[in-house]
């Protein structure tokens, strides 16, 4: 069913009965050319765009969950491509240039909102920094503004502008095009759009081992049974370590547990996503009125999907730094993810020592941003066994041969990133 | 909260420590291959279930410990001295339970 104004009006004079389910719930075949593992999406989008742009469907995608229930609905949804080195600028500008028509491609409002990322700044070392950073920004081809005290007044005037705080604000980088998105729309619009081409999305079926013969993967062994495939793509971002060692390999990741908070909403107070320079902490503002905010990792090690005390306390202190009239707010949501940290804070999207597997993974704090470029390249990779322009630098080999892309500079300390 | 039992201090909260990672890699030796070195910085198990891993109690008596954790529910089973040069049973901690101290 194609969605339109007419579909409404359509809809509405019969009493809305005539909708159909966005996405057909198929019984596993025994035998696909590709299974995705992983129905987050980043899975979803893969499948789509190996549909829609390499003709293949004969595709199934297989989550232990259901649909966009894991990060795909645990993240702050913000969108930008504001990146210094060039292979993260060039990939998640062209992610970008998918978010600008995403919603179209797909018949599907996945309600993309270019409000604006705002990056602060305190010092004039930090005003450097942001100057370098929206120069690179130019010249691979991204938009980027750099304002200066009276610019950020305008667009965040709730900030503590006070010039006797600790870290007084005094400009910031703004990239205009940057924005948020509706996560759960992304991942369902991608399921609607990947299954009208053929796909099969396949939820509650977990992989529990990958069937291999040599360097050649067979198929995975799932909680419905084993299902062939002639090429595996793995999207699981937070647990490709967990499905790396059913193959016996060990990848340069850690999985580490990120918060994020909703407050109670309230009307408009922030029409960007901005974020403070002193400290690791971004708001944004949904359209249900609550505001959304999050700010550093746990820290160590966790598969938990929540996280504890002093981290949460630390984040809103950057927050009521940044911004005293948050305090007055109350919390209604908090959640955990589990994140992918790569051990130089930059996916993997490439192919593996093993034959016909490849890794989608290491997303960091970056994923959801990445979405749409993400199953882009990776449809990519898999339909042409090889690494598409904007992902060749994203390889697992990087770090033996140390051409590191490392945006923050900390090294392999992947709790830092 | 995390309540870690430093063995020279007690047990104190979370927030008194700094994270050092796992405790299972190994340094390799001097004159080490390629992959030995990369394995040492950049692999690692990242188990979903019991993981040994250094802790500092940086805002307290500085020492660094193991601690045997699990990373799915974050309960705690073991904390020891870190140090190989301490004799058995340093520090108040619980025994070591076959955690490499």
């Amino acid at each position: 069913m194609h969605y339109s104004a007419l579909s409404l009006v359509k809809q509405a004079l019969s009493g809305n009965r005539g909708w159909t389910r966005a996405w057909r719930n198929p019984e596993p075949k025994k035998q696909y050319d590709v299974i995705i593992i992983g129905g987050g999406g980043h899975g979803l989008a893969t499948a789509y765009y190996l549909a829609k742009l390499h003709g293949i469907t004969d595709v199934a995608v297989l989550e232990k969950g259901y649909i966009g229930g894991g990060n795909t609905g645990r993240n702050t949804t913000i969108v930008r491509s504001n990146y210094l080195l060039k292979p993260n600028s060039q990939f998640y500008e062209h992610s970008m240039k998918l978010w600008e028509g995403l919603s179209q491609d797909l018949n599907y409002n996945v309600m993309f909102s270019q409000r604006g990322v705002l990056n602060l700044f305190h010092t004039d070392a930090q005003r450097d920094a942001a100057v370098h950073r929206g120069n690179a920004m130019h010249l691979n081809g991204v938009d980027a503004e750099l304002l200066d005290l009276d610019g950020v007044k305008k667009l965040m005037p709730h900030l503590d502008f006070s010039r006797n705080t600790r870290f007084p604000v005094i400009g910031g980088l703004s990239q205009p095009r940057g924005g948020t998105a509706r996560h759960d729309a992304v991942a369902w619009g991608f399921a609607r759009a990947a299954d009208s081409l053929g796909v099969d999305i396949i939820q509650k079926c977990e992989v529990t081992g990958i069937r291999r013969a040599g360097d050649k993967v067979l198929g995975v062994e799932t909680s419905r049974g084993f299902i062939g495939a002639g090429q595996v793509g793995v999207a699981v971002a937070g647990n490709s370590s967990r499905v790396f060692n059913m193959v016996g390999m060990k990848l340069p990741i850690e999985s580490h547990v990120l918060q994020a908070f909703v407050t109670e909403g309230i009307k408009p107070l922030i029409d960007t996503v901005c974020t403070f320079g002193m400290g690791h902490f971004y708001i944004s503002q949904s359209d249900k009125g609550g505001l959304v905010f999050g700010g550093d990792l746990d820290g160590y090690n966790s598969y938990a999907q929540r996280g504890n005390l002093p981290t949460f306390n630390h984040v809103v202190a950057g927050g009521v730094t940044m911004m005293p009239c948050l305090a007055r707010l109350r919390i209604l949501r908090q959640w955990g993810g589990v994140m992918d940290m790569s051990m130089d804070g930059t996916p993997i999207i490439s192919k593996t020592p093993i034959h016909n597997l490849y890794l989608n993974g290491g997303w960091c704090y970056g994923g959801f941003k990445a979405t749409p470029g993400s199953g882009w390249v990776f449809a990519y990779t898999i339909a042409h066994d090889k690494a598409h322009e904007l992902n060749k630098d994203f390889t697992l080999e990087r770090f033996r041969e140390g051409s590191l892309i490392d945006e923050k500079g900390v090294g392999a300390s992947p709790n830092a990133h | 909260m995390l309540r870690i039992e430093c063995p020279w201090c007690g047990v104190r909260n979370e927030d008194e420590f700094s994270y050092g990672g796992d405790a299972s890699v190994q340094r390799p030796a001097d004159g080490g291959s390629l992959d030995e070195w990369y394995d040492y910085v950049y692999t690692r198990d990242n188990s979903a279930g019991q993981h040994t891993e250094h802790w500092q109690h940086l805002n307290g008596c500085r020492a660094w410990i193991t601690v045997v954790r699990d990373t799915i529910t974050h309960e705690i089973f073991d904390t020891a001295p870190a140090s190989p040069n301490l004799p058995p049973g340093s520090g108040s901690g619980k025994k070591t339970n076959g955690v490499k101290s």
